[in-house]
């Protein structure tokens, strides 16, 4: 494997798709790409939300079968008709959602897909796995339960089963969204050396930044078409404002600039205004597969913006689950207006004003088999004038519904149809106008634009920057540095529970937030 | 199939703009449901023709005797009072997501405890009251009943299958423990409990024998349907069904909501059990067990969790019994035979919905 | 009293305990293998009725016991192949499923039992016991354990098979990963679909035999109903052992003293209704859940159907 490496004539494409298109009801997924790819190269595919990635993906790790052209493998058409196929075809995939189980072992996890009738090779197995991890600097416990590790540490377990399984071609998905800007440069590295190894990867993603940081040749894809390709020659040829200027005038025409650069606009947040949520020494028992709280203390002003940046997993929804009274606090004391609401049921704490935005918009933000009316008023049922006596007022429901649904832009054929058949960005307005609704005072926002394409992000951003406008507080929780930085008036890291630092959003606040995430005083 | 709790009623109701399309639906639902009605009697009528039976001529005698002849509808009509209050129960516990399977257990406690209850009261008390107060203690017994499941479920998260059934293995048998040892007739040599006089019973309709009980659980399933789709509360126990997360992050109580959906269902069971002794049985014999509560899940599943369309299927699966038991003496076919019918038809219109929601996606593609 | 606690009685006792484990036991070692796939078999009690009618109608005609454990095992497979068709195949819901083919095969096998044997009730000679020398010569215990049929030390053996399938084989893994997360199964190229069929016609087989069992060698006939719940006992041993076979088998011990003790105490005339005895190990169990009713760890994926690339 190792002598292709760094070959010129690497030419050769491993695997190549020609013409593929790829149709689901009511939209076409993939619409006659072409792709090569070739060992040696990271190539990296970036697009949007919706733009096709995860439908590609599919057909290359056997998932899914294209409707018309076809894939070419070492140069011959091959329909990749199962994921057994693809494997041995030598295609691993890392998938965006963890592909292990959780309840066994890594090395069991490794073993899975064997024959049978087979007994389970685990000395062998011990053997391959420590060769591999030496040439690739990463540890492994192989005898560790799954649900015990870190996301970053599943990760590496998923690309170690890609590599023990003598995969040609790996793709990574969306593999940077649960890791640290630390954890991310280090899955940098550690591509560059799978290539130089003469391995192919393709690595999907909707960062720019990191496109250009990683990548040897991007191909974009936008609605399912490929809109552009910057081939390794030119790529090497180019600075990185220079291909991030590029890849934005493929996907989104002819801006200049990164859309998502908004100049963040300066608030004036009264320093003397009395705090609308003052949280002090606040505590939450661990659970066995959430870490807890333990001390968390801030306050937020009237119109004010407080981030909460850090790696996914270190107890964000917890807080905000305690906040919101969805989760038994074991200590301190969480004010609103100077009362204290520690003790109030979620329906109470809704009354007085908090709201809080889930990041988990169909697992409990919605029901999504009942229609987009009922789901508006799903934190009210109950409540007038939409129930009178405890039977629902269909007209007021309707009424109402069909403002909220003008307000906020909600794109939905009809108020009773379903609300998980809406796409992300739609779901996520009905949720918005839910939680913004008449009598909020102060707001969670637990990762308000995660999933959503560029044009949602940008309209859910601007309505938390219209909320604390308004007036009200608000605590942002975002795993994306870049949209904190765009938005908030302080940024606090969490890590393991803890507050380790809250640091002004000025001029340095980048590398004070980085450097307290990764663990080293800002 | 559709039997997750998805609100198909109030999403409809919610539907007030296209009268067209709305009978169209109501057509196509016709048609699904009916449909595999008749082509599992096919295939139930292959199975006896298997074993030497006559279908036509089988058929024929269990609608004749479970539906045409006056002595027939009425028994098929008295037989359905119970089931209603059954189907009812499960109506409340299954759209909130709850797989109270231990209906059975809830049925016999109550039937005994009213059947226990109701001789004594009778004679100290006005008629009406004595009625309602052995009703009301079959309720509670019932209730009773549900309570480990249910606080198992609402706050361990133990599953309510297991415990279900267990409670209903175990009901049975108490409900036999309290038949001979604790009430039993010591008038009779067979195990016993004292018999209601049919005057004391619950009235019978005009000049009928069709119990008013019937009217009892008509009013029940409709009230539970009205409930489950017009109010906050029924609301509520259709989200706690169709999403608990979701329960949980809108505020509602979900422990105490689990209990509540317990209480009613089993109350429900336990009142069918009592509408049944004081209705029609007048009281509980030894290894008494009419095993309605299997029975009804089926006809609950078939009708979609609707009330009405609930009320429908009780009276096929009366019609079927009552018929099948006539059938069962005269043609010699058991009325087991019933239950092989239930199966099919169960299976096939899952099938059937299975290939119209397939069919219906690969036209939208 | 002396009676009740002579040798005899107790062997007797206890080898009726083991005659009645013997069907529940492998009713919950099979639903315990699909539930581990990740599938929820209702239909279990069918299973059963189904291989207690066959396995009596194979073991009658052919007058081979062993021909009776085949076709029953392969009648309680067909009704699980209908099952895996519809809720492993097409997906469609499990618990209504496994209802209609318990209450199909009540009814099928009770009609089928009228028309061909419920004028002459015919009976099995009774089952040959291999008796285990040495070993059975020890007092009560003996005669209790080691002098049954040869399938009953199989069936307890199979406990030990199981568990070293769930353990140490590749087959184990797949089938703890059908039910916990199939995706990453089907990811790993393991067909999902077909690891939870096999495992829901194993589910069928053990059933059918535990059935064929309970017809041929228990009772020595077969009447409608006969297997009176055993199925369902079988789904409640199955979640109590939470994967663990040994445990289902000790479950299974416990119900079968308890069935034993009524019909012993039928035989003794003493004046307690059975159904306070069986109450015992319903009333033991729900104490021990009430107690100890920590959250049952049951498969994530149990109940819901696999279909690739749906999220």
């Amino acid at each position: 494997m190792s002598s292709l490496s760094s070959s010129s004539v690497a030419a050769r494409d491993i695997v190549a798709l020609e013409g593929v298109t790829k149709r689901f009801p009511g939209i076409v997924a993939n619409d006659s790409v072409d792709l090569s790819i070739r060992p040696g190269e990271v190539q990296v595919l970036l697009g949007e939300n919706g733009a096709g990635k995860s439908t590609l993906i599919g057909m290359l790790s056997g998932l899914l079968q294209p409707d018309e052209g076809r894939i070419l493998v070492d140069g011959k058409p091959t329909p990749i008709t199962s994921p057994r196929h693809a494997l041995a075809l030598g295609i691993g995939t890392v998938f965006q959602h963890m592909m292990l189980v959780p309840t066994l072992t890594v090395a069991e996890n490794l073993l899975l897909g064997g024959r049978w009738w087979q007994r389970p090779r685990t000395e062998e197995l011990a053997a391959r796995v420590a060769e591999i991890t030496s040439t690739l600097g990463i540890t492994v416990k192989l005898h560790a339960k799954v649900s015990e590790l870190s996301l970053g540490e599943q990760q590496q377990v998923e690309i170690l089963r890609a590599m023990v399984r003598k995969s040609r071609l790996l793709i990574l998905d969306e593999s940077t969204s649960m890791l640290t800007p630390k954890g991310i440069d280090e899955l940098g590295a550690l591509m560059r050396r799978l290539v130089e190894q003469g391995l192919a990867i393709v690595f999907i993603t909707h960062k720019l930044k990191e496109a250009a940081a990683f990548g040897d040749r991007i191909s974009v894809l936008k609605l399912g078409r490929k809109v552009g390709e910057i081939p390794p020659e030119r790529f090497r040829a180019l600075g990185e404002q220079a291909i991030i200027s590029e890849i934005v005038e493929l996907m989104f025409g002819k801006q200049s600039d990164d859309p998502e650069a908004v100049e963040r606009p300066v608030r004036t947040v009264h320093a003397e205004a009395a705090p609308l949520l003052q949280v002090a020494d606040l505590a939450v028992a661990p659970t066995d597969n959430a870490p807890g709280l333990s001390s968390i203390s801030f306050d937020i002003r009237p119109g004010e913006i407080l981030g909460i940046a850090g790696i996914d997993g270190n107890g964000q929804k917890q807080l905000a689950e305690a906040l919101a009274g969805q989760r038994a606090a074991t200590g301190g004391s969480v004010r609103l207006e100077g009362v204290a609401i520690e003790a109030l049921s979620v329906g109470e704490r809704r009354r007085r004003g908090l709201r809080y935005l889930t990041d988990d918009r169909l697992g409990e933000g919605t029901v999504g088999t009942f229609p987009v009316s009922i789901n508006f008023f799903l934190k009210q049922v109950g409540a007038a004038p939409f129930w009178r006596n405890g039977v629902e007022q269909r007209a007021e429901i309707d009424k109402r519904a069909t403002q909220l649904v003008r307000e906020y832009d909600v794109r939905t054929p009809s108020l009773k149809t379903p609300v998980a058949r809406l796409s992300g960005g739609n779901i996520q307005k009905v949720l918005l106008a839910r939680e913004l609704a008449e009598g909020a005072k102060m707001v969670i926002f637990n990762k308000p634009t995660y999933g959503l394409d560029l044009a949602n992000t940008l309209a859910s951003r601007q309505r938390i920057r219209d909320t604390a406008a308004r007036g009200l507080a608000v605590l942002l929780i975002s795993t994306d540095l870049e949209e904190l930085l765009s938005m908030c008036d302080r940024i606090a890291v969490i890590a393991n529970g803890a507050l380790v630092g809250t640091v002004e959003n000025v001029d340095d606040a980048r590398t004070k937030v980085g450097r307290l995430m990764i663990g080293l005083a800002a | 199939m559709s039997i997750d709790t998805a609100p198909t009623v109030s999403a409809t109701a919610l539907d007030a703009t296209s009268g067209a399309a709305t009978r169209r639906d109501i057509l196509h639902r016709l048609l699904m449901t009916l449909g595999p009605i008749l082509a599992a009697l096919v295939i139930a009528g292959c199975i006896l023709l298997a074993v030497g039976v006559d279908p036509l001529a089988y058929y024929g005698y269990v609608l004749e005797k479970g539906l045409f002849s006056p002595l027939g509808i009425q028994q098929t009509l008295t037989r359905m009072a119970p089931l209603l209050f059954l189907a009812a129960g499960l109506i409340v516990a299954f759209r909130a997501g709850m797989w109270n399977l231990g209906g059975d257990g809830q049925f016999l406690l109550g039937a005994v405890t009213a059947a226990a209850s109701a001789p004594v009261f009778v004679q100290i008390m006005p008629f009406w009251l004595a009625l309602t107060c052995s009703f009301l203690i079959a309720v509670v017994v019932a209730m009773i009943w549900s309570l480990v499941p249910a606080l198992l479920r609402a706050y361990q998260g133990v599953n309510e299958i297991i415990t279900t059934l267990m409670m209903t293995f175990l009901g049975t048998s108490l409900a036999n423990v309290l038949v001979k040892l604790v009430f039993r007739d010591p008038g009779t040599t067979v195990p016993q409990t004292r018999t209601l006089p049919v005057e004391d019973r619950l009235p019978r309709l005009f000049d009928t024998t069709i119990t008013s009980g019937l009217l009892l659980g008509l009013a029940a399933i409709i009230i539970v349907h009205l409930v489950m789709t017009r109010t906050a509360f029924g609301l509520k126990l259709r989200i706690v069904g169709a999403n608990p997360r979701a329960a949980v992050h809108a505020g509602l109580g979900v422990p105490g909501l689990t209990t509540a959906v317990f209480a009613i269902s089993a109350g429900l069971a336990g009142l069918a059990g009592a509408v049944d002794i004081i209705g029609v049985q007048g009281n509980v014999r030894a290894d008494w067990n009419p095993a309605y509560g299997l029975a009804v899940i089926p006809a609950v599943f078939l009708a979609r969790m609707n009330g009405f369309a609930a009320i429908g299927f009780v009276f096929l699966l009366s019609v079927l019994s009552i018929g099948g038991e006539s059938a069962a003496r005269r043609l010699g076919v058991p009325n087991h035979f019933t239950l092989v019918l239930v199966s099919i038809v169960l299976i096939v219109l899952a099938l059937a919905e299975y290939v119209d929601h397939r069919y219906n996606q690969s036209r939208k593609a | 009293m002396t009676g009740l606690f002579s040798a005899v009685f107790l062997s007797a006792l206890l080898f009726g305990a083991v005659t009645a484990a013997i069907p529940l036991l492998l009713a919950g070692l099979g639903e315990q293998m699909s539930e581990k796939a990740g599938v929820l078999n209702i239909g279990i009690e069918g299973m059963l009725l189904a291989g207690a009618y066959l396995g009596f109608v194979g073991a009658f005609y052919s007058g081979s016991l062993w021909l009776g454990f085949v076709t029953g095992a392969a009648g309680g497979a067909a009704v699980a192949l209908i099952m895996a068709l519809l809720c492993v195949r097409i997906g469609l819901n499990q618990i209504v499923i496994g209802i209609a083919l318990t209450l199909g095969l009540e009814g099928l096998t009770a009609l089928l039992h009228h028309f061909q044997f419920s004028r002459s009730y015919p009976r099995l000679p009774a089952a040959d016991a291999t008796v285990i020398p040495l070993l059975s010569d020890i007092p009560v215990i003996g005669p209790a354990f080691f002098k049954h049929h040869l399938i009953v030390y199989l069936a307890v053996a199979l406990v030990f098979g199981m568990g070293y399938l769930y353990r140490r084989t590749q087959l184990g893994l797949n089938l703890q990963a059908a039910g916990d997360k199939p995706a990453a199964l089907d990811v790993a190229g393991i067909d999902v679909i077909k690891t939870r069929t096999i495992a829901v016609l194993t589910t069928g087989a053990l059933a059918g035999l535990g059935g064929a069992y309970l017809a041929n060698v228990g009772a020595g006939l077969f009447i409608p109903f006969i297997t009176n719940g055993a199925g369902f006992l079988g789904i409640v041993l199955a979640m109590l052992a939470r994967g663990r076979p040994v445990w289902v088998l000790f479950g299974a011990l416990l119900f079968g003293v308890c069935l034993s003790l009524t019909t012993a105490m039928q035989v003794a005339g003493i004046n307690i209704p059975t159904d306070v005895i069986q109450m015992l190990p319903f009333l033991a169990v729900m104490i021990m859940l009430v107690l100890f009713g920590r959250r049952a760890s049951l498969p994530a994926a149990l109940g819901i159907p696999y279909e690739r690339g749906a999220r």
